[in-house]
């Protein structure tokens, strides 16, 4: 008797202890499991926003024709639904044979910013952070140092001393933000153009931290657009209603200058100093500039051959 | 259980061993449960304040397009230089063979498991689509290799973690065998990881020095100095949680570990300061554009002050902490709380110099030379905490697995 006691009461607390142990554990190992399911709910919020057919979504290139008549018409489903707007998203390929180059007249360039405002509306930017692809600059006469510029100038326009600068996307020849992608969501396309896939970007924003002209812009919010102020004449790559927590970037209206049309900032401002085209094509206005004006562009030594040029007269 | 009876493959004695592992990892004294559970308690805080920024978008932070990487990118690079910090007890213990530094080195290991883990949460916690992660991975998404550095980045890190998941889960299965470890299952794995710490940490520079468009990054130095500088934070976050060890567990010989760390640091921090030093001459001698990124840091640019403060923290913490790694006593028992201090103040130096001090001022002035300010949103902060309080409970767990092994080597 005495010599099984002390065996069993070695034994048996340790079993019991276990057991209870256990159990404490399952149960602490559940009330956390719960609690972080609790934590994460507004993930659900998010999760009825993006459909499985989105989820499942491939890369822009690999779609099939069928696939891709598939995403259109659920997109333009969605904005209605959203923004309750009728909208056509076509898929604008380039135009053979051509290659957009842009050209802005600083000696004519007012600083009114007009194009701001023109791009803000065109592409469906967001209202309440009153967001645009491009930035003016005023600068003082005199100097080419970026540093002295403001984007932030007020007052009217143009002031004596000051000449403007607007910067938009320069879609580079050789363009960083695409080098860096991890995800090849964003490319040059072969009439200069360089898109992003809205569907595949993952919200990375090293691009905006490589383009060196401040031409990316990140959707930190749903967009809101008034069902009214809705361009409803859209492309998958260019102006549709962009989704949350993805990068875009000005695309040279490709909705409108793969149809032929003119940029929308180019056709807002009253001063005429932008001038666009087809480089390739001899009879251009935009080459003929180029061979006979001295032009200039932004941070050459950066390697990045904009294809957008500045000018005096 | 000493070895596989022969019934039993591995196929059944390795889950059995992690479920050991795990049983005795959530064993501990009361101090132990109310530390895990005000870990939980703060990371579910994050994992709550990430659900809420997904599910409204990252307005939610204080980023914009002109700072368009914040907090989150800063701990993400910090993490990674903490993560490579550990192999300087790999160093010691496999390439100049330091017994004692042998019978430890596992807390360096499970060190760097502890901080990758952190850094792809930061990753993640950085995206605006996490949903999109699939994207990145090789095969079913489109990966931009070898073009895009993150997407080396990627790989450096996945591999590091796997690694050193490999040599400690290695070295713990073959203790719960009973067996002796197979050098030829570990050793390669080890100098391998050794080569492995150096890459992650300059790929991660890389992502930021090969930025033309950011004056402040675009530098040669920037690799060597993050190296530098985890070589120092890395080493002090482990002396601190030697110290913590031997108090806690009763874990002997650890005193020479730590003191080899401190002489590391020792040297290490001076060439981190002096790097510094080389960059700030030649930034403010040369002056032009360059400078204004590091004039903002220092000094504010237009009026626009709100790094300052931080950098000369970091400063006065790094040059304090220099100089009393170099004074000889720091190595005595006696003086253990003024390592504790001096490690402290090395790391948060490290923190903010690597993480606020290196990533927001590569956005200020912005490309267009716009000076917009950056301070981190309350969401921010919470998500972060959450994932410090995730990384310490990954890493108390994986120490508490290992505590057999490190008593054991200990008694002999
Ligand atoms: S301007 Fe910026 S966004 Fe546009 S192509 Fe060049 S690097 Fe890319
Ligand atoms: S934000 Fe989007 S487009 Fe830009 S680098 Fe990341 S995934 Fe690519």
């Amino acid at each position: 008797m005495t010599s099984t006691e002390p065996s069993k009461n070695r034994s048996l607390p340790i079993v019991e202890n276990f057991t209870r142990r256990a159990a404490v554990k399952g149960a602490f190992a559940t009330l956390g499991a719960g609690a972080f399911v609790a934590a994460i709910s507004p993930l659900r919020q998010a999760a009825k926003n993006t459909t499985a057919a989105e989820f499942m979504q491939q890369h822009y290139t690999e779609l099939s024709p069928e696939q891709k008549a598939d995403v259109i018409a659920r997109l333009e489903a969605e904005t209605k639904e959203k923004y309750g707007a009728d909208v056509t998203i076509a898929d604008d390929r380039p135009i053979p044979g051509t290659k957009f180059v842009y050209a802005i007249n600083l000696s004519v360039c007012n600083g009114n910013g007009k194009c701001v405002e023109a791009c803000h509306k065109e592409n469906n930017h967001d209202r309440a952070t009153n967001q645009s692809y491009i930035r003016v600059l005023e600068m003082p006469k005199g100097t080419m140092d970026m540093e002295q510029g403001s984007t932030t100038y007020s007052g009217a326009v143009p002031k004596d001393d000051k000449f403007y600068l607007p910067v938009q996307c320069q879609q580079c020849d050789e363009p960083p933000c695409v080098d860096v992608c991890p995800v090849k969501a964003t490319w040059k396309e072969e009439d200069g153009i360089v898109v992003v896939d809205y569907n595949w970007c993952i919200g990375c924003r090293y691009c905006e931290a490589a383009c060196p002209y401040h031409a990316r812009r990140f959707n930190w919010k749903e967009p809101e657009v008034p069902t009214k102020e809705i361009n409803p004449d859209q492309s998958y790559l260019s102006n549709r209603v962009r989704p949350v927590g993805v990068v875009e970037k000005c695309t040279y209206c490709l909705h409108r200058t793969r149809r032929g049309k003119l940029p929308a900032c180019l056709e807002a401002c009253p001063t005429g100093a932008r001038v666009f085209g087809n480089i390739l094509d001899k009879d251009s206005n935009i080459r003929w500039i180029l061979e006979n004006k001295r032009v200039y562009i932004l941070k050459e030594e950066l390697g990045t051959k904009p294809a957008f040029f500045y000018y005096f007269d | 259980m000493s070895s596989i009876p022969a019934n039993e493959t591995h196929i059944t004695s390795y889950p059995r061993f992690i479920g050991r592992s795990l049983w005795l990892a959530t064993e501990g004294s009361f101090g132990f449960y109310a530390w895990m559970t005000a870990l939980t308690a703060v990371f579910l805080v994050g994992a709550n304040a990430w659900a809420n920024q997904v599910a409204g978008g990252m307005i939610g932070t204080n980023m914009t397009d002109q700072v368009s990487w914040g907090l989150y990118i800063a701990n993400f690079t910090f993490m990674v230089g903490l993560a490579a910090g550990g192999v300087m007890m790999v160093i010691p213990a496999y390439l100049y063979h330091d017994r004692k530094m042998h019978d430890v080195v596992i807390i360096g290991e499970l060190l760097a498991i502890a901080a990758i883990v952190m850094c792809l949460m930061f990753v993640m916690a950085d995206l605006g689509r996490p949903d999109r992660f699939w994207h990145m991975v090789p095969g079913i998404g489109k990966f931009n290799w070898p073009i895009s550095m993150l997407t080396w980045d990627v790989i450096v890190l996945n591999g590091y973690l796997i690694l050193n998941l490999h040599i400690c889960g290695y070295l713990l299965y073959m203790r719960f065998l009973g067996r002796k470890p197979n050098p030829v299952w570990y050793v390669p794995f080890v100098m391998l990881s050794i080569v492995w710490a150096i890459s992650i940490h300059t790929i991660t520079a890389f992502l930021y020095c090969g930025l033309g468009g950011r004056p402040f990054w675009n530098t040669a130095l920037l690799a060597p100095r993050f190296l530098a500088s985890a070589f120092v934070s890395g080493p002090a976050f482990i002396i601190v949680a030697m110290i913590l060890i031997k108090r806690l567990t009763g874990v002997v010989g650890l005193d020479d570990p730590i003191a080899t760390l401190t002489k590391i640091i020792r040297v290490t921090i001076l060439i981190n300061l002096l790097m510094v030093a080389s960059e700030l001459f030649t930034e403010f001698y040369t002056g032009g554009s360059h400078v204004s990124a590091a004039k903002y840091l220092f000094f504010g640019l237009h009026g626009k002050t709100a790094l300052v403060p931080w950098t000369w923290t970091a400063i006065a913490m790094n040059i304090a902490a220099a100089l009393l790694f170099l004074w000889p006593g720091l190595l005595s028992l006696k003086w253990r709380p003024l390592l504790v201090t001096a490690c402290m103040m090395a790391f948060i130096g490290a923190w903010i110099e690597k993480g606020m001090g290196l990533i927001v001022p590569g956005f200020i002035p912005s490309t267009l030379h716009e000076v917009v300010e950056y301070i981190p949103s309350q969401l921010e902060w919470k998500v972060t905490v959450g994932i410090w309080a995730f990384g310490l409970m990954v890493f108390t767990i994986a120490i508490k697995t290992a505590l057999p092994t490190l008593k054991q080597s200990s008694d002999h």
